[in-house]
């Protein structure tokens, strides 16, 4: 299942910003009672200092693995990883446990889903945030307080030096998910990689953590990668967007060029099934009918070819479509692109037929 | 407002917790009312904790109401015996947000739609029992054949398809949707919304729609009604609450949504709400928003905002808008 289009992810339009993360033909399986599950298959890309690279896909789509999969967090076996991520001049995937713990935490932060289960609930928020710090920075115990205090100030906690006996319990949610986007941050890491950060969150909340991270972002000069199924949040913060379907990278665009003119079926399907504030329309969705294949009944050609609206070649059904750049720096996995016209009537700057109300001139607090 | 399917006044829903002298009172409910026309759909949103499930759990009379009216169809749905209320629930019904925990593992997804049938006696003899329920299953996107297989060896989606087989298996009138579609994918999301718009123009049903994606709720409700700490703060029409909402918090709430068009996303202001949601053991005096409002002034924490006239068919809770509502007594 190897050997695709390698070409996808090796160009540069970062404006010569340094590469900070590299993977390449990154495949991960499990061996499982039905035979092998492929649930990543070929992932490329490109991560430059700075940059947010979002990856949107829905439940088993693989983006969450192909992540985990960088640091190992999968268990191994069955699970099975190929390909290559360069993290400066180490290959990822080539390290054993003992060089990983070095690794994870330390030059790779992470932001869980659930602040709940990603916080231990019998330890305090201080033994959590200062572990890491102790154990990769040596810091002595005072110097990891202090650096401690500083963090949770940094990540809008009130009065830090006097919540760090605190347990998870004692805080909300919004403030527990700012813990761990500390806990994420403490050892300055190269890439923070938030993984359905702020999908337990309400919305209100949702916008302060996703706003938090871009600050830090910009303060510390960090890469984030963002895995998320809202388009909406995608559309705030990425630079760069790669949709994944069925273990694959079906399309990648920089986030204004994918939202204007999406061509991949699946992203142009997934953009029009969304409801959208502003839309006037009270009739239906247009959906995307079926199910996504599931890992070990893949099928025979493109991922997505049993449920697309759009199909036209006769190679759909038979052969697995090659990532192609269709214009630079968009890469689509598909034989076949979704016209123009099609594109703009599911995209969101078309649907919304009237403006939100301006918040600006009562003034934001 | 009288001829409305469904009215209600001045729900309360208040769980005691604590024993003794630590005995307290969450009030999650704490005086909404609300009408709801045949074939309407009422969007009921908020953040976690404002009592929006709860509101919709005792409609039904599934957790008790501590006080207040509910009057379904001309019946007083609080009056009703314990007899009278089994046969009542066959015209309202509920879906819930888990599709994994509101089906029993354990019971073919058939008998869990023939459950329904049996205690209401609606059918005559195995046969037409079994006809139903494929008819059911049909209805609702499935293949009428699936009617013996477990809730394990279906999607998610497949299993909310499963779960609005049930709630319509009694033809009911109104459904409460819990949340029906936030466990699901994004690309199934619209499949189980348009199968609930065209259930609602098939068979005339109300649906009281609780979610708290707003995106979602303004495409598919009528009208809708915002709640804060156990009260509704807005309610209006669905544009017109997204074009004028006129309560700080709805505002707010509106501001967060994020909008998948990166030009606008990236230019828009939001409104930050400070703080948490204070506990509704003990919500603040006055206006329960004013701990996180960006316009409060004097007289919020001494009056008890109540919901007025603010546009056409569009009322609020707020001072802003005149001083209506009940002095606080201290």
């Amino acid at each position: 299942m190897s050997g695709n289009s390698r070409s996808t992810a090796e160009r540069d339009d970062s404006g010569g910003r340094e590469v900070v993360l590299s993977v390449r033909d990154l495949e991960v399986s499990f061996g499982t009672k039905r035979g092998r599950a492929e649930v990543v298959r070929g992932v490329d890309y490109d991560l430059h200092r700075g940059e947010t690279l979002a990856i949107v896909g829905e439940s088993g789509s693989g983006k969450s693995v192909s992540t985990l999969a960088l640091t190992k967090l999968i268990p191994i076996p069955p699970g099975r990883v190929t390909g290559t991520a360069h993290l400066g001049g180490t290959d990822l995937v080539s390290l054993g446990e003992d060089e990983l713990v070095h690794i994870r935490g330390r030059r790779i932060g992470f932001v869980f889903q659930d602040p709940m289960t990603a916080l231990n609930p019998v330890h305090t928020i201080g033994r959590q945030l200062t572990e890491g710090m102790r154990h990769h920075l040596q810091l002595s115990e005072g110097e990891a307080r202090d650096r401690a205090v500083e963090l949770l100030d940094k990540v809008g906690i009130p009065s830090p030096a006097r919540r760090l006996g605190d347990y998870p319990h004692q805080f909300s949610g919004g403030m527990r998910q700012r813990v761990v986007v500390a806990i994420g941050l403490s050892c300055d890491p190269e890439v923070l990689i938030a993984d359905e950060a702020t999908t337990a969150l309400d919305v209100t909340t949702q916008a302060q953590i996703v706003d938090l991270i871009a600050e830090l972002q910009d303060d510390l000069g960090m890469a984030v990668v963002w895995i998320t199924h809202d388009l909406g949040v995608v559309a705030g913060i990425a630079d760069r967007v790669m949709v994944m379907y069925a273990g694959e990278v079906v399309e990648q665009a920089g986030a204004v060029e994918l939202f204007e003119r999406p061509r991949h079926p699946y992203t142009v399907g997934l953009l029009a099934s969304l409801p959208v504030l502003g839309d006037t329309e009270r009739g239906d969705l247009v959906a995307i009918p079926g199910l996504p294949p599931g890992p070990t009944d893949l099928p025979a050609g493109c991922g997505f070819y049993p449920r697309c609206s759009f199909r036209d070649d006769p190679r759909c059904e038979t052969e697995r479509p090659p990532l192609r750049e269709v214009v630079p720096g968009h890469l689509v996995r598909s034989f076949y692109e979704v016209p123009e016209e099609d594109a703009r009537r599911a995209s969101a700057a078309t649907r919304i037929a009237i403006e939100p109300p301006d918040v600006r001139d009562e003034g934001v607090a | 407002m009288t001829g409305s399917l469904l009215e209600v006044e001045d729900l309360h829903v208040h769980f005691p917790v604590g024993r003794g002298r630590d005995r307290q009172t969450v009030r999650a409910v704490d005086g909404v009312s609300l009408a709801l026309e045949r074939g309407e759909t009422l969007g009921l949103v908020g953040e976690s904790g404002c009592g929006k499930t709860t509101t919709g759990l005792a409609l039904l009379r599934l957790v008790e109401p501590t006080s207040g009216r509910i009057v379904f169809d001309g019946t007083d749905v609080r009056a009703l015996s314990r007899r009278d209320l089994r046969a009542w629930r066959r015209r309202a019904a509920m879906i819930f947000q888990d599709p994994y925990a509101s089906l029993d593992p354990r019971l073919p997804v058939g008998e869990t739609i023939g459950e329904a049938l049996d205690i209401h006696d609606l059918h005559q003899g195995k046969q037409a029992r079994r006809r139903r329920i494929g008819d059911l299953l049909e209805r609702c996107g499935l293949d009428p054949g699936v009617a013996d297989r477990y809730p394990h060896e279906f999607s998610g989606g497949q299993r909310q398809r499963i779960g609005v087989a049930r709630a319509i298996a009694c033809e009911p009138d109104f459904i409460v949707c819990d949340e029906p579609i936030a466990a699901l994918d994004v690309s199934i999301q619209a499949q189980v919304m348009n199968l609930l718009n065209e259930l609602q123009r098939d068979l005339g049903l109300a649906y009281l729609f609780i979610a708290h994606d707003l995106a979602a709720v303004q495409h598919v409700c009528d009208r809708i009604a915002v709640m804060y700490l156990g009260r509704i703060v807005e309610k209006a029409e669905r544009l017109e609450l997204y074009q004028h909402p006129q309560h700080p918090y709805t505002q707010a709430l509106l501001s967060a949504v994020p909008i998948p068009d990166p030009v606008r996303e990236r230019e828009r202001q939001r409104i930050w709400l400070e703080g948490d949601v204070p506990s509704p053991i003990d919500p603040p005096s006055g206006c329960r928003f004013r701990t996180r409002c960006r316009e409060v002034f004097d007289a919020c924490d001494r009056i008890d905002p109540a919901l007025q006239p603010v546009g056409e068919d569009h009322l609020a809770a707020c001072l802003l808008h005149g001083e209506v509502g009940t002095e606080v007594t201290t």
